[in-house]
């Protein structure tokens, strides 16, 4: 699965795409083909705050735990809280129905940061 | 379902799992019966207080004929150090002497309570001072516990004693220095010990990055904690300037004694510079895994340390006879008791079995063996670090991985096929697709040479026939198993039929 | 070259394969300040038929319970061990196997713990359990770890009533600043106190910052407390409910789900591992399934291979220290799993009907040895309220005379409770804990044992 060039990637292999000032989280396809089998998942909640670099959640598979890292600031205004019962869908369709959180970012700006599709693809070969 | 070419009929019972315990006998089956009761007895609700059960726990109900068969099904489906070789690197599955066994089963021994007047236990207490004094002589570290159940909780137990004499210096500390390499007990008994794991990178050879330890190694570092050998299975000869710089910051240098069986009666912790250590009795001496334990992690520590340590301790009167004693600024207790004196009772034996000159040809053919299997498999695996080898080396899956998409998780798993325990597989993290090797002195060279032949066949079938070896286990009770679905749908229990809503 | 099955000429075999002319060249890695020059010393090993004999004379030099009329327990308890437990602990498939991290090869032990933890989980009522600590002391400590990780709260609050040596064990990690301990101060009737006031229970929980409130139940005076009152107080400021327990009172007595315990411990010792000198022990842990998450140890639970067999596999790992490192949620990794396997045995071999008689036949003992000792005029009650088969009676004279009188009559006349606050106090007033004496009584005593028993006490 190719990474789609409609948004933008972190380094923590998160994807983050801008509606107005609502963004969308999810982790990239390559991140779920390293973590195998999606276990559990640990969410914030709506009404929380996040702040770029830092942890908002955890994903397990079965023989691992990653941090999930917001790419954005903001305040997390919806959770993806059906992906508790349906756990498979990050690995399925990472990029779509795996999204995990919205942030109504608080800097636009930090989106400048990131990678877009090409440069994280040659990030993530030459890692 | 598995096509099943050996003409077992359809309906014979399967390999795998069959009923679950609750699931045979009737409500009226019965094994052992408690014996009548000979005194008077008024309701028992009454002497409870109105605490009795309104139902009775849902336990099982069968006969004893039920109980062997159950239990010789469950063991057919198990592989133990009798069955075959376990080349576990780090775990020393070395063989488990029967002596040992009958020994700790002596009545007079399994009898015994704790609280017994000490006059009455003077043969435990005797055994427990000389399996002490032994370690003392091994470790080169004359301060002995016992009491630590495992080697996580003898980590532990040393880091309380750190704690202790860095308090006492009046110079608290905050920060544990680990290398990459290291043992996940290791940061995690730092973390229980209240302190902050630093993480060091090991160098291109493996080894502790010296420049790196320096540059960490400031006024907040209460210790550094090492295996050595090393988990990539080399003796860092770096140790001296290693402990002498730790100490220079004022901290305590720890050794994790997993890989103690390398050096057995050539080299000891104690005069490397270490200040405490752990040895596995489940490891290096000899003591059974059972499955996941118990074993033992007595920690041995300088002098300096020894007045902190847990108590009580085992003590050798000098008029003679045994007792109990505290040290004089111990820590406390780390748990019940004096430790897990049924194990320690099969060290002890381990220990004057072999003698010194026992202790050291162990740790002799040990590391010849390791040697000899590195030898026999490095051409067709990637072996990353040193000439040679102690007790242990570690290999990679990576070519086999690139070459034909064949992981080390596949081919553990056809190593099953070929009547092996594989060996430890993802450890440590160093080392992509890692596979360490510790054969352990005593397998036969037959069974040496049988684990590398059947290793080698493997990389020939991951060449030849990548899809088969994807596919492994075929031959063992269960096939791969869905540890994803465990995972997510946790079934951690039976549940009784009547059982209400949890 | 006892257990070293290579022979001399195939060393030499394999030297040659390695590439060195002696073992010695494999060694020089080692620096020569550190390698040994000379041999441990340590006494020279001996063949199988002198350390048979020689281990045979250590444990002859002990006089083990079977030798006399026992009465001790304190935590630890001289129950039968039924035969069927070691033919099958002795199965080599079962003790000399590794960890089950290849379930594929390990059904056995897998099976056999989802058994012991489904056994756990009948006896104590609650939904979920590990599959072994080391001990009751330890399980305990780690419950109150858990509870500070489950509220996010820092302090524990320990009752004085709880074993002296689980108390010492808990404040020796609490050092580590991961809990603050706190006890609250008083024992009353030989039970935890709720009274009001400044130093009661329910004063000790304002502030909202206690994790969980931590309580033994048969206590340490073998006496029952009451836990519905505790939990109440507890639960109110959000505290967890951890409560330590006899698991063989438990074939017979409530267990302390129905008091709402978040998370239960104990020290499995009398399920079929015999006392063996205080240890190997078993450590119980059992919580809820909101929890899970949080508990320490490893579990196993049920799935399916991919022919859609049943199939028993280690689970829930992300939890442990081999990957979650410093984020674990205990550093522990060998457990005691072997003891676990006797504690299922144990089980299976009794049964409904058998544990409840055993616990049954025990209570019903120590209360008759009980009435018989105070009625001898020598011991009195410094309480009255419900227990098990331990209790505790005041001695008119010297304990440890008493005792050293007993013994050699042939008697281990229970335990002295001043021996035992020697290291921790209970918090039971100074002088009777001087003259408190603990009995225990299990199923292997019988009537005439306890009359003659009671009858050199008169004596005495």
């Amino acid at each position: 699965m190719a990474h789609p060039s409609d948004r933008k990637y972190s380094k923590d292999h998160e994807w983050v795409s801008l509606d107005g000032d609502v963004a969308t989280v999810g982790i990239s396809d390559f991140a779920q083909s390293q973590l195998g089998d999606v276990v559990f998942i640990e969410l914030p909640e709506e009404g929380d705050s996040v702040s770029a670099d830092e942890q908002f959640g955890d994903i397990e598979s079965v023989k691992s735990v990653s941090e999930l890292v917001s790419p954005v600031s903001g305040e997390i205004v919806e959770v993806n809280s059906g992906l508790v019962d349906t756990l498979e869908t990050v690995n399925t369709d990472p990029h779509g129905a795996g999204w995990m959180i919205k942030v109504r970012v608080s800097d636009a700006g930090e989106l400048d940061e990131l990678l877009t599709a090409e440069e994280y693809d040659a990030f993530i070969t030459e890692g | 379902m598995t096509e099943r070419l050996d003409h077992t009929p359809s309906v014979a019972p399967v390999r795998g799992p069959r009923s679950l315990i609750f699931e045979l006998g009737a409500p009226e089956s019965r094994c052992v019966e408690a014996p009548a009761i000979d005194v008077p007895l008024a309701s028992v609700d009454a002497l409870l207080g109105g605490r009795a059960r309104t139902e009775p726990p849902a336990l099982p109900n069968v006969t004893e004929l039920e109980i062997m068969r159950h239990y010789a099904h469950l063991a057919s489906m198990n592989f133990g150090v009798d069955s075959g070789m376990y080349p576990l690197g780090s775990c020393t599955m070395k063989y488990n002497p029967r002596v040992n066994e009958d020994a700790a089963r002596l009545p007079g021994f399994t009898g015994l309570h704790p609280y017994q007047p000490e006059e009455t236990a003077q043969g435990a207490l005797e055994l427990m001072v000389g399996l002490s004094d032994a370690l003392a002589e091994i470790s080169g570290l004359p301060g002995i516990t016992l009491q630590p159940a495992a080697g996580a909780h003898g980590e532990l137990t040393a880091l309380m004693l750190f704690r202790a004499a860095h308090t006492a210096a009046g110079d608290p500390r905050k920060k544990v220095i680990v290398p990459d390499t290291a043992h996940g007990t290791n940061p995690a008994s730092v973390a229980m010990c209240g302190w902050e794991v630093v993480t060091i990178p090991s160098d291109a050879r493996g080894l502790v990055d010296v420049k790196a330890l320096k540059a960490a190694l400031d006024g907040d570092v209460a210790a550094f904690m090492l295996t050595n050998p090393n988990t990539v299975g080399l003796f860092d000869p770096q140790i001296l300037e290693i402990t002498e710089a730790v100490h220079a910051a004022g901290a305590f240098a720890y050794c994790d004694g997993a890989n103690l069986n390398a050096i057995l009666g050539k080299a000891r912790p104690g005069d490397m510079g270490f200040d405490a250590l752990h040895i596995n009795l489940h490891k290096t001496f000899s003591t059974p895994h059972g499955g996941g334990g118990p074993g033992a992690g007595p920690v041995c520590a300088t002098a300096e340390l020894a007045p902190y340590l847990p108590g009580p301790l085992p003590v050798a009167f000098e008029a003679g006879g045994f007792g109990l004693g505290w040290p004089e600024y111990s820590i406390g207790r780390v748990r019940s008791f004096y430790g897990n004196f049924g194990v320690i009772v099969r060290a002890y034996a381990y220990v004057r079995a072999l003698g010194a000159q026992g202790l050291t040809e162990v740790a002799e053919q040990a590391v010849l063996s390791a040697n000899y299997l590195k030898v026999r498999l490095q051409d067709a695996f990637d072996v990353p670090y040193g000439a040679t080898c102690m007790h242990e080396f570690v290999m990679s899956g990576g070519r086999q991985k690139r070459e034909h998409g064949v992981r080390t998780l596949d081919m553990a798993k056809r190593l099953l096929d070929y009547g092996f325990h594989p060996p430890t597989v993802y450890f440590p993290l160093l080392v992509d697709e890692a596979l360490m090797i510790e054969p352990t002195e005593t397998e036969p060279l037959a069974a040496l040479d049988a684990f590398a032949d059947a290793m080698l066949a493997i990389a020939r079938e991951a060449a030849d026939d990548p899809e088969l070896v994807k596919g492994a286990p075929y031959t063992t009770p269960v096939r791969r198993l869905d540890e994803a679905g465990a995972a997510r749908n946790p079934d951690l229990r039976w549940t009784p039929p009547s059982h209400g809503i949890r | 070259m006892r257990y070293t099955p290579v022979a001399c000429e195939q060393r030499e075999a394999m030297l040659r394969a390695v590439g060195v002319s002696s073992v010695d060249e494999l060694f020089e890695v080692v620096p020569a300040e550190v390698r040994l020059t000379a041999p441990l010393d340590l006494p020279d090993g001996i063949g199988e038929i002198e350390l048979a004999s020689h281990l045979s004379a250590l444990a002859s030099a002990n006089t083990p319970a079977q030798g006399l009329v026992s009465f001790l327990g304190a935590g630890c308890y001289d129950h039968y061990v039924p035969s069927v437990v070691d033919h099958v602990l002795t199965k080599p498939e079962f003790f000399t196997a590794y960890t089950p991290y290849q379930p594929e090869v390990s059904q056995g032990t897998l099976q056999a713990i989802y058994e012991y933890q489904s056994m756990i989980c009948a006896l104590t009522g609650m939904d979920v359990a590990n599959a072994s600590m080391y001990d009751g002391a330890t399980a305990f400590v780690e419950a109150a770890f858990m509870a500070a990780r489950v509220t996010k709260r820092h302090r524990v609050l320990c009752s004085p009533t709880v074993h002296p040596e689980w108390q010492n064990t808990l404040a020796t990690y609490a050092e580590s600043g991961v809990v603050e301990l706190a006890t609250f101060p008083a024992v009353e009737d030989g039970l935890t106190s709720l009274s009001d006031g400044a130093r009661g229970l329910a004063a000790q929980l304002v502030g909202g910052d206690v994790a969980a409130v931590l309580v033994q139940s048969p206590n340490f005076f073998g006496n029952l407390e009451d836990l519905a009152a505790i939990s109440r107080v507890a639960h109110e400021s959000g505290a967890l409910l951890v409560v330590a327990t006899d698991p063989v009172l438990l074939g017979i007595m409530e267990p302390p789900s129905a008091y709402g315990a978040d998370i239960v411990v104990g020290e499995g010792q009398g399920l079929g591992s015999g006392m063996s000198y205080g240890g190997p022990g078993l450590g119980i842990f059992a919580c809820r399934t909101a929890n899970v998450r949080q508990m320490p140890g490893r579990i196993v639970g049920r799935t399916v291979d991919v022919d859609g067999n049943r199939a028993f596999v280690l689970t829930l790992s992300t939890r442990e220290q081999h990957i979650r490192r410093e984020k674990a949620t205990s550093n522990i990794c060998s457990n005691h799993a072997l003891n676990a396997l006797a504690a299922g045995v144990a089980l299976a071999a009794l049964g409904q009907e058998g544990l409840a008689g055993i616990a049954r036949t025990s209570i019903a003992k120590a209360h008759y040895l009980r009435e018989r000792l105070i009625a001898t005029g020598r011991f009195s009650a410094p309480w009255d309220v419900p227990f098990g088969y331990e209790f505790a009676l005041s001695y008119d004279g010297d304990v440890g005379e008493m005792q050293d009188e007993l013994l050699s009559r042939g008697y281990l006349a229970g335990a002295s409770v001043a021996d035992i606050e020697a290291e921790w106090p209970t918090g039971v007033d100074e002088q009777l804990a001087e003259r408190l004496v603990l009995f225990a009584v299990t199923e292997k005593r019988t009537r005439a044992e306890m009359d003659a028993f009671a009858t050199e006490v008169a004596s005495l």
